[in-house]
């Protein structure tokens, strides 16, 4: 779980990928259609896709000769956890930040 | 208190040994030193987190090339009790324009003694996220989607 976490986050630090991946949300479609409709070059889209596919964010089905790429829920379910620890974690560097400073004369 | 149902929001706490004033004030002015720096929509890292300290502020990045990144508007601001910022993140991680499609997130600052404070956090309103992620959801099974991973996001939440 903890890997898909950082493979998710490093996978969408690609403004590409964040494209392809809200492109997803709205309809699930295959490489060509998103060559289309977006400004990235066909083998771009599938390079985008393999590593999106690889943190678990998309999934592919075969639809007929072609292969229609979707939005997987559970990867997104495992970015809404990572909102959590935001959280967590600003919380955590605001007590740390707070005693620091009231530590000093 | 709120009655906001918990399938919706995120909640946290701390409780941290100062006033109340000072936890407010380093919590706000400080952000840049709270808001975990791996969070990023920019292209480039960020040099540095901005909390404009006002109604009708923004939360921003600003990148090590100066590109900018205004991911929250605050809409409340009442120092040394509360502030209401908006969470104009979508689902996908870019930025939300449409202010009916964000969430919201408050601080609240309770003194339990002289130098004593509790920080509660509630990041609510997660729903409103939803209508574009319903239409994503052409083609998958009709079990799960949103309030499935909100209800297990929750979960793994209120058990931290």
């Amino acid at each position: 779980m903890a890997t898909y976490v950082d493979d998710a986050w490093t996978a969408l630090g690609d403004p590409s990928r964040r494209q392809i991946l809200r492109r997803l949300a709205e309809r699930p479609c295959s490489v060509t259609e998103i060559a289309e409709e977006l400004p990235i070059s066909r083998p771009a889209v599938s390079q985008h896709l393999r590593v999106l596919k690889e943190a678990g964010l998309v999934l592919v089905r075969p639809q007929g000769t072609r292969r229609i790429y979707e939005v997987d829920l559970q990867g997104l379910a495992t970015l809404r956890e990572e909102l959590d620890q935001f959280w967590g974690r600003a919380l955590e560097n605001f007590k740390r930040l707070v005693e620091e400073e009231t530590e000093q004369p | 208190m709120t009655s906001t149902s918990t399938e919706t929001s995120v909640r946290r706490e701390t409780e941290v040994a100062v006033p109340v004033e000072r936890a407010f004030a380093v919590f706000t002015e400080k952000f840049d030193r709270i808001k975990p720096r791996e969070h990023n929509l920019l292209a480039v890292p960020i040099a540095e987190t901005v909390f404009e300290t006002r109604v009708g502020g923004s939360v921003y990045d600003r990148g090590e090339d100066g590109s900018v990144c205004r991911w929250a508007r605050v809409l409340e601001f009442e120092p040394p009790h509360r502030f209401v910022i908006s969470w104009d993140i979508d689902p996908q991680w870019q930025i939300e324009s449409d202010p009916d499609r964000c969430s919201e997130v408050e601080v609240r600052f309770i003194a339990t003694g002289p130098d004593r404070t509790r920080v509660e956090l509630e990041h609510r309103h997660l729903d409103r996220h939803g209508p574009g992620w319903e239409r994503g959801r052409d083609g998958v099974a009709s079990e799960g989607g949103w309030p499935l991973y909100l209800q297990r996001f929750t979960e793994l939440a209120s058990g931290a």
